[in-house]
């Protein structure tokens, strides 16, 4: 891939506190490499405003490997920006071209209120995994591996759903600001494997509790969370969290 | 975990919406079908039969008090969700995702379903209000005609006459363009919420899905445009 650099225009959004209301502010960067990440554009646009006494825009990340669910930029109108699969800090510059007009903005969901610029509170993804997202274990010794059999679709289907790194992108590209693929990752990752199994029913009721108090919105199934999924979490957990809350609530015998 | 949660939360409301939207399409093929008996070219004798058999069959009527509730629970959740869902996103976004990541239709349910509402209040004026009403007060009373010497309403004359303006049928077409992108989603959809995630069945009702979708709204907008321009005799 041939290597160039480029000129951009950036319409950032800038909000000093959560009370505060914002605005977009427009900034100039120059000589970009394409072989640069997106995250690493930022760092030479924070650098250079450093330098001229301005204010550095402020961007959630953490380990720039997309593993880890921190980069959240809402890129020329899709989380993470153009790619397919790919988190914001894995795209790299060469999906733009010289002269490309940039905007950024937050992932906006009430549910995810803006701390400063482009960061937001994610805590309410904390809040419904503290609520069954778990298996409940006495600590100890690791137990043996394949102490316990898994079906191998089980094992292949709840691997796949565990990739979900929680960075809230289903979220924010829904038009309801529903968190269902999230929480529908997490339920599916855990009730397929025997381990997550006794748990099954409590698991999704509450989960789902706590999403509707951290007021995210209910799931139309337009299929715009798996378009934009960075792990490419697949719809059909949606379906499957559907099943499993109708058959846990309708078996609950209190 | 009470009743009531099952049907509010998150989840329970949109399972109301599928059960309901489910039923609403099986009643779509029933009306469909008897409607489909004006094709037969014989002076709407057939649909006449058809209908008065709907009508005064103690049965049918029970099913139609629960096809009420059912489209009443439809409309006035569906409402709700739209309000509700809207409002979990109070600032916008600059550049909307728009059709990269879903389909128009699919986000488009509350919109498709109002003017399908808006749709059924003029059609429940034209054909059910006459029908199941008529007479009292200074509603519209149906035509009679009869058949062996039995007295039947009717129900294809009056179709004729109401499908003599071509406004009418514009907006009759209109609502069948609006039903069949609404069906587009929610059928398959509906399936979804119920649960359906084996792949094998997902397809089926997919591929079902958009046959249906097609297929019962094309044969509902024929109806009219075939009085209107005389196809049936």
């Amino acid at each position: 891939m041939d290597h160039y650099t480029m000129n951009l225009t950036l319409k950032v959004w800038k909000q000093k506190n959560q009370s505060e209301r914002g605005h977009f502010e427009t900034y100039q960067v120059k000589d970009i490499s394409s072989e640069m990440s997106f995250l690493e554009m930022f760092d030479v646009l924070n650098e250079a405003l450093v330098e001229e006494n301005r204010e550095p825009i402020a961007f959630d990340h953490d380990c720039r490997e997309g593993i880890c669910g921190m980069c959240s930029m809402y890129i020329n109108g899709r989380p993470h920006g153009p790619w397919h699969g790919t988190t914001t800090c894995q795209l790299h510059m060469r999906a733009f071209k010289d002269g490309d007009t940039i905007v950024v903005e937050p992932w906006r969901a009430n549910a995810f209120p803006v701390i400063k610029d482009l960061i937001v509170d994610r805590h309410a993804f904390d809040r419904i995994i503290q609520a069954g997202g778990y298996i409940s274990v006495n600590t100890g010794n690791a137990v043996d591996g394949n102490a316990i059999p898994v079906k191998k679709e089980n094992a292949d289907s709840a691997f796949a759903a565990a990739a979900c790194i929680g960075c809230g992108a289903c979220v924010a590209a829904c038009k309801n600001s529903s968190a269902m693929l999230f929480v529908s990752a997490k339920v599916a990752h855990l009730s397929l494997l025997p381990q997550g199994e006794p748990e099954k029913r409590n698991r999704v009721l509450n989960m789902i509790e706590q999403m509707d108090k951290e007021g995210f919105g209910s799931c139309t199934m337009t299929e715009a969370c798996e378009a934009v999924c960075p792990k490419e979490i697949s719809v059909d957990n949606i379906a499957r969290l559907n099943g499993e809350y109708l058959s846990a609530a309708g078996a609950i015998d209190k | 975990m009470t009743w009531k949660q099952l049907f509010t939360s998150s989840v329970g409301k949109k399972f109301v919406m599928a059960l309901t939207g489910v039923s609403l399409i099986a009643f779509l093929v029933v009306h469909a079908g008897i409607n489909a008996c004006i094709w037969a070219n014989d002076g709407g004798a057939m649909f006449n039969k058809a209908a008065h058999f709907m009508g005064a069959t103690v049965v049918i009527r029970i099913l139609e008090v629960g096809l009420f509730i059912g489209i009443i629970l439809h409309i006035v959740q569906g409402l709700i969700l739209e309000a509700q869902n809207r409002s979990r996103r109070s600032i916008g976004y600059q550049v909307p995702l728009g059709n990269r990541g879903s389909k128009w239709y699919s986000r488009s349910m509350g919109l498709l379903g109002t003017l399908i509402l808006l749709f059924l209040i003029m059609h429940i004026y034209h054909f059910w209000t006459p029908s199941r009403l008529g007479g009292i007060g200074n509603i519209h009373e149906l035509g009679i005609i009869a058949y062996d010497g039995k007295a039947y309403h009717n129900l294809y004359g009056e179709m004729v006459i109401v499908f003599q303006s071509l406004t009418i049928v514009i907006l009759y077409v209109l609502a069948c363009i609006s039903l069949a992108y609404h069906l587009m989603h929610g059928f398959n959809s509906a399936f979804r919420t119920l649960g359906l995630h084996n792949q094998r069945y997902v397809r089926i009702v997919h591929a079902t899905g958009v046959a249906f979708s097609v297929i019962v709204p094309l044969a509902f907008a024929m109806m009219p445009v075939s009085v209107y321009l005389g196809w049936v005799k």
